[in-house]
């Protein structure tokens, strides 16, 4: 095995050997697809959702598990189900909060137990509820990367209508796109991110990786796609800065990504206070 | 015959529609139609099915009863109730009038100038005072150009002498475009003036003509009640206005369309 990897002369191959470099693109990719899909969890206030989605991911760790499958395809299909039950429940019930929280919670706990109810499975369950970047795979690069490229480009597609139909789903209607199907386009990529990103910082941060960049980049734009691009930026600063952090300190990975995550957002908004003060005085 | 025939359908014929949430009828029986040109108002109280009946009408909102038909390739211009824009979404007048499809900068200049608001394309939207915005939601519906403008409640949050300068802007956006216009109103005396055809609306249809016929219908008069009365007056002397180039009333000065004053 060494040996064949030895062989080879490509560059790019050799530098995906270092666990450094795969755990450095696996937070980058799971960052860009995160912070961007995460600027409309921030403007349609679906953190709650967001985190219901991501929750249940360890329900799908388990069933992975236990089935034997690739944990990625056992947590997006979990979360898939859960969004999309959550997308149902929330369309016709005023008390989605509650719901959310059932859900969320009940999904988590379920996971938790059944996971340990596994014969034989003695599994490092903190690598799935914080992350353990630096065990990634180069298969894992690939689908979390894949999967960050699926994300990105119906986003791309999608940008206008989803946007509209963020403003006002009437509006949206009006102007012949179909609200209901940008949600649920929404509903499904959120379940993408969820299955990309746990490897990354793992079920219980991963909304945190949506929602902060975008946070922390609202002050610096003025307009949706100025705050999309800036969130990217915080996002992988965010990634690198984290790795670094986690490098240096001994910390987990995850965790110290999302506290840089933070520490970005407390700056570009006291910067935009002061900013804003300069700015109003004459 | 097909182009004469499209030409002679309505825009939107909407029968027998039945609307009906948790037990309760929203609308029973509601028939409408909206021709090419005219301009129809609805008229109701609080919870009487308006807003029901308009999402209807854009498609928003299946009824349980009824039959919805719009001309083919029906261009709709929609202004709703209102907008709310999270305080975390950047966006500005010009880049609202992009959604969904981005339009030339000339394009979007004269719309914003023709709803009133020529100087306000780089403000934010959540900064915009109440008329400013609901001209920019205006600017953006006549952007598709639309044969039918859908306003619904659109002076909501405008004071009086706001709401009718914003009644007058719409008379000249259809002037403009020669499109419907359908509204949705409670303030039934500035409303009213331009209306060609006039619906009130409680759940059902309880009258419908012309302002006049309605403005004497026992039903709308049973509705809306005593009040009316000093509302009717005031239609009727912006009726007369609207419809008449005389200047020799004692108070011209509210016929001009140029709004001067800042809202209050």
């Amino acid at each position: 095995m060494t040996m064949t990897i030895t062989i080879t002369i490509n560059r790019c191959t050799t530098m995906l050997d270092d666990f450094l470099i795969r755990a450095a693109l696996a937070a980058v990719g799971t960052a860009l697809a995160a912070s961007v899909l995460g600027c409309f969890v921030v403007w349609r206030r679906m953190a709650y959702f967001g985190d219901a989605t991501a929750h249940a991911a360890i329900l799908g760790v388990a069933i992975a598990l236990a089935l034997n499958i690739s944990i990625f395809a056992g947590v997006a299909a979990v979360s898939l189900v859960v969004a999309l039950l959550i997308h149902r429940l929330s369309d016709r019930a005023q008390g989605t909060d509650t719901i959310l929280g059932v859900l969320a919670h009940g999904a988590l706990a379920t996971g938790l137990v059944a996971v340990t109810l596994i014969p034989g499975a003695r599994i490092n369950l903190e690598a799935y509820l914080f992350g353990d970047v630096l065990t990634v795979t180069r298969t894992d690069l690939a689908v979390i990367w894949v999967g960050a490229a699926v994300v990105l480009t119906v986003l791309w597609f999608h940008w206008s209508a989803l946007l509209t139909a963020t403003l006002n789903p009437d509006l949206a209607t009006a102007s012949g796109i179909d609200p209901r199907r940008e949600n649920l386009i929404l509903t499904l990529l959120l379940a993408g991110v969820v299955a990309v990103a746990i490897k990354v910082v793992g079920a219980l941060l991963i909304t945190a990786l949506l929602v902060i960049p975008a946070a922390g980049a609202r002050r610096l734009a003025s307009s949706p796609e100025g705050m999309a691009l800036r969130a990217a930026v915080l996002g992988v600063m965010a990634a690198l800065g984290g790795l670094v952090l986690s490098m240096r300190l001994d910390t987990p990975a995850g965790p110290s990504i999302v506290v840089t995550a933070v520490v970005l957002f407390a700056c570009t908004t006291i910067g935009g206070k002061l900013q804003a003060i300069g700015g109003s005085s004459p | 015959m097909p182009g004469v025939s499209g030409q002679r359908m309505n825009l939107i014929t909407a029968r027998g529609i039945g609307v009906t949430r948790k037990g309760t009828a929203i609308l029973q029986n509601v028939g409408i139609e909206i021709a090419a040109g005219e301009i129809v108002t609805i008229v109701g109280p609080n919870g009487s099915g308006k807003s029901t009946l308009l999402r209807v009408l854009i498609g928003a909102l299946n009824p349980d009863r009824g039959t919805v038909t719009r001309r083919p390739g029906l261009r709709l211009g929609y202004v709703p109730q209102k907008l709310a824009i999270d305080a975390t979404l950047p966006l500005t007048a010009r880049r609202f009038l992009d959604l969904p499809h981005r339009v030339p900068d000339a394009e979007a200049a004269q719309a914003l100038d023709t709803a009133g608001v020529p100087d306000i394309a780089k403000r934010q939207m959540v900064d915009l005072s109440g008329g400013q915005f609901q001209r920019v939601l205006l600017a953006r519906a006549i952007l598709s150009r639309p044969q039918l403008l859908i306003l619904d409640e659109a002076t909501q949050g405008l004071d009086q002498p706001g709401a009718a300068r914003f009644y007058r802007q719409i008379e000249a956006v259809r002037r403009d475009l020669n499109c419907a216009v359908l509204m949705v109103s409670h303030e039934l005396h500035v409303v009213m003036s331009a209306s060609d055809r006039v619906i009130c609306l409680n759940g059902h249809i309880c009258c419908e003509g012309t302002p006049e016929v309605v403005s004497a219908a026992p039903a709308y008069r049973e509705l809306f009640g005593r009040g009316t009365g000093g509302a009717l007056a005031l239609y009727r002397h912006d009726h007369d206005h609207g419809h008449d180039d005389n200047h020799h009333h004692d108070d011209d000065h509210h016929d001009h369309n140029q709004p001067v004053h800042d809202h209050a």
